[in-house]
C-alpha cells in the first residue's frame, strides 16, 4: 500500500454523511441565534456577554488549528500529517468568524466600560489608557489580527493545495517559510486579541501571563477538537485505512501536554499575583474566587486539569478511540468553562450566574462554525497526497 | 558432561532471522530465551513476549513520594519548626508550596526512572555468562544472537542445540557458566 495508488477523497457514503451533519449544525446554529438575538433585544448586554464568551471560544480553536498546522510545517513529525487536512478546513472559516465578529463591534459599549467617554472622564487610570483603549484603535488592531490570520490561512491553503498536484519539496519549502512568521504572528495577535476583547472588560487590571493563557488554551482546545474529529472520521474511508492507534497515541500525548502548559500558566499568574497581593492585581482573583464564582475556580483545577491530567498519564487510554473522544470532548466542555470564568465574573460582579442565553448562543455559533467547517472538510483529499513524508507518517502507524 | 551449562546459544546475520528464530524458540515452546542486537528491534520484543515493564508504576510511585515530601517538606519547615509571619499570610500558604512540590515531583519521578530502568535490567551487573562464549563480542557490532537458557524445563543439551541448527544460524555454541 503506497501513497499513490490510494485515493483521499472523502467516498461518496462519507460526504454525504458530512453533508447531512453540516444541514442539522447550520439549523440547529440559525435557530439557536436566532433565539438568542431575540433575547437579545430585550437584555442586549447579556447577550453581547454570552456572545462574546461563545465567540471567544470559536476563534480559538480556529486560530488554535492554525497555529498546529504551522508548528507542524516547522517541526515535522507523523502527527501532523494525519490532521493537516482538518486543521486546513478550520483555517478556512476564518472569513466566516469576521462576518461573525460584527456583533462584539456593534456591542462593544455594552462590552467594554472604557468605551464610553463620561467613565474615562471620571477615571484618571483610564483617562491615561485611553491612546490605546478607544474605539477606533481597537477596531483597527482587530482588522489588522483578522488581515493576519486570513492572509496567513490563505497562503497555508494555497500551496498546500499546490502540493497535491506537484509533490515534491518546492511547495513545502513555502510553506516552511511563510510558518516561522505565521508562528511569530499567531503569538502577539493572540496575546493582543486577549488584552483587546477580554482583559480590557476590567480596564484596571493587567498581567503579562494573560496572552500565553490564551495560547495554551487555544492550543487545548483546537487539539482536542481535531481528535474528537478524526475519531468520528475513522468510521469510515480513508482514515479507516490508515488511522490507527499509534497516531491517536501521537494526538493524545500532545493534548496531554497542552493540558499541563495551561495548568502551568494558569498557575503561575495566580502564584504571582497572590504572593504580590497588590489592590491593582489582586481584586480580579477576588472577583474569582467569591460568591460562587471559587467553585468554578475549584472545578477547574479539578476537572479542567487533575482529572484529566490523572486520565491521560495512561498510555491505554491514549490509545483508546472511545476514552480519549470522551476526555477531548470533557475538555472542550472545560475549554468553555474556563473561558466563562475569565469573562463572566467581571459583569457578575459578587454573584456567580448562568442566563438561558449562555446556552442557545454557543450551541448558535457553533452550529454555523461547525457548517462551515464541514463545507470546507471534503473541499480535498482527506490525507496530503503529495506531502513528502505522508508514506512515513502512514507506516508510523502500522506497527 | 556433567557439567552444567547456562544455555545454548545461536549467531544469526540479520535482524529478520533473529526475530524469525525467537518467534520458532516461542512456538517450540521455550520460554526462557533471551535475545542479543546491536541496536533495537521493535518486533523483537513482541516475538519474546516482553509484556509491559513495572518502569511506569515505580516512576508514578517516585512521583506520588516526591511531591509528598516537598509539600511535607515546606509544611514541617513553615508550619511546624520554624512559623514566620510573612506578610499576614495565614503559615499554612499552600500556593507558595506548589513550586517545591512539582519540581520535588519531577526529581523523585526522574530518579526513580532512572534508578528503576537499572534495578530491573539487573544492572550493574560484572559477570555475565553469554560473554564466554567469543564470538558473542560482534553482538555489539554486526550480528544477532539467540540464547534459550538452561533453566528452560524444555532444555535439553542435544535437543536444544539440534533445534537452533534448522534456524539456519551461522553457528550454534555452548554457554558455559
Amino acid at each position: 500500500m503506497t501513497a499513490s495508488t490510494h485515493s483521499f477523497t472523502a467516498p461518496a457514503d462519507l460526504e454525504k454523511g458530512i453533508k447531512s451533519w453540516r444541514t442539522r449544525a447550520l439549523a440547529v446554529g440559525v435557530v439557536a441565534l436566532a433565539a438568542g438575538a431575540a433575547g437579545g433585544l430585550g437584555n442586549p448586554d447579556q447577550f453581547f456577554r454570552s456572545y462574546l464568551w461563545a465567540y471567544l471560544f470559536f476563534v480559538g480553536v480556529t486560530i488554535g488549528c492554525m497555529a498546529l498546522l504551522m508548528l507542524q510545517y516547522l517541526t515535522g513529525g507523523a502527527w501532523g500529517v494525519v490532521i493537516r487536512r482538518l486543521c486546513e478546513a478550520a483555517t478556512r472559516t476564518f472569513p466566516l468568524l469576521l462576518v461573525l465578529f460584527l456583533p462584539v463591534v456593534l456591542g462593544i459599549s455594552h462590552l467594554y466600560s472604557w468605551s464610553h467617554p463620561e467613565v474615562a472622564a471620571a477615571d484618571e487610570a483610564i483617562r491615561h489608557k485611553q491612546a490605546y483603549l478607544n474605539v477606533p484603535f481597537f477596531l483597527g488592531r482587530a482588522a489588522f489580527y483578522f488581515l493576519g490570520w486570513i492572509v496567513f490561512a490563505l497562503l497555508l491553503n494555497k500551496w498546500s493545495l499546490a502540493q497535491d498536484t506537484e509533490p515534491g519539496s518546492r511547495q513545502q519549502l513555502k510553506l516552511q517559510l511563510v510558518s516561522g512568521p505565521g508562528l511569530l504572528f499567531f503569538g502577539l495577535s493572540v496575546t493582543f486579541m486577549a488584552i483587546d476583547w477580554v482583559m480590557s472588560i476590567d480596564p484596571h487590571w493587567s498581567s503579562t501571563m494573560y496572552g500565553l493563557l490564551f495560547i495554551a488554551g487555544e492550543g487545548l482546545s483546537s487539539m482536542a477538537f481535531l481528535i474528537t474529529t478524526l475519531v468520528i472520521l475513522s468510521r469510515s474511508r480513508p482514515f479507516s485505512e490508515v488511522i490507527t492507534r499509534r497516531h491517536l497515541h501521537d494526538l493524545g500525548k500532545l493534548m496531554f501536554a497542552f493540558v499541563m502548559v495551561w495548568a502551568y500558566f494558569s498557575f503561575s499568574q495566580f502564584l504571582i499575583i497572590w504572593a504580590g497581593n497588590l489592590p491593582e492585581e489582586i481584586p480580579w482573583y477576588v472577583r474569582r474566587l467569591h460568591g460562587g464564582w471559587g467553585w468554578v475556580g475549584l472545578a477547574l483545577a479539578a476537572f479542567h486539569f487533575a482529572v484529566p491530567f490523572l486520565l491521560l498519564l495512561s498510555r491505554d487510554i491514549k490509545r483508546n478511540y472511545n476514552l480519549l473522544t470522551a476526555v477531548a470532548v470533557w475538555l472542550l466542555v472545560m475549554r468553555m468553562v474556563d473561558l466563562y470564568w475569565l469573562v463572566m465574573p467581571e459583569f457578575r460582579k459578587g454573584e456567580f450566574g448562568v442566563s438561558w442565553m449562555d446556552f442557545v448562543i454557543p450551541i448558535g455559533l457553533g452550529g454555523i462554525w461547525l457548517a462551515a467547517f464541514t463545507w470546507q472538510l471534503p473541499k480535498r483529499p482527506l490525507l496530503p497526497p503529495g506531502e513528502l513524508h505522508l508514506e512515513e507518517a502512514l507506516a508510523h502507524g502500522r506497527d | 558432561m556433567t557439567k552444567t551449562i547456562y544455555g545454548m546459544m545461536a549467531e544469526f546475520d540479520t535482524p529478520g532471522a533473529l526475530v524469525n528464530a525467537a518467534r520458532e524458540a516461542r512456538a517450540k515452546g521455550y520460554r526462557k530465551l533471551d535475545a542479543y542486537s546491536p541496536f533495537p528491534i521493535e518486533e523483537l520484543s513482541e516475538a519474546l513476549h516482553l509484556h509491559k515493564s513495572r518502569l511506569p508504576l515505580i516512576v508514578l510511585i517516585g512521583g506520588i513520594l516526591g511531591g509528598l515530601t516537598g509539600y511535607l517538606m515546606q509544611y514541617y519547615v513553615t508550619v511546624l519548626y520554624f512559623p514566620i509571619n510573612v506578610a499576614g499570610r495565614p503559615l499554612h500558604s499552600w500556593p507558595a508550596y506548589i513550586i517545591i512540590t512539582f519540581e520535588m515531583t519531577i526529581l523523585f519521578a526522574a530518579l526513580s526512572a532512572v534508578f528503576g530502568l537499572l534495578a530491573l535490567c539487573g544492572l550493574p551487573m560484572p559477570y555475565h555468562p553469554v560473554f564466554n562464549v567469543p564470538r558473542f563480542a560482534l553482538a555489539s557490532r554486526n550480528r544477532f544472537f539467540l540464547c534459550i537458557e538452561a533453566t528452560d524445563p524444555l532444555f535439553d543439551r542435544k535437543a536444544t542445540s539440534d533445534f537452533l541448527g534448522t534456524l539456519e544460524p551461522r553457528e550454534v555454541s555452548e554457554v558455559a557458566h
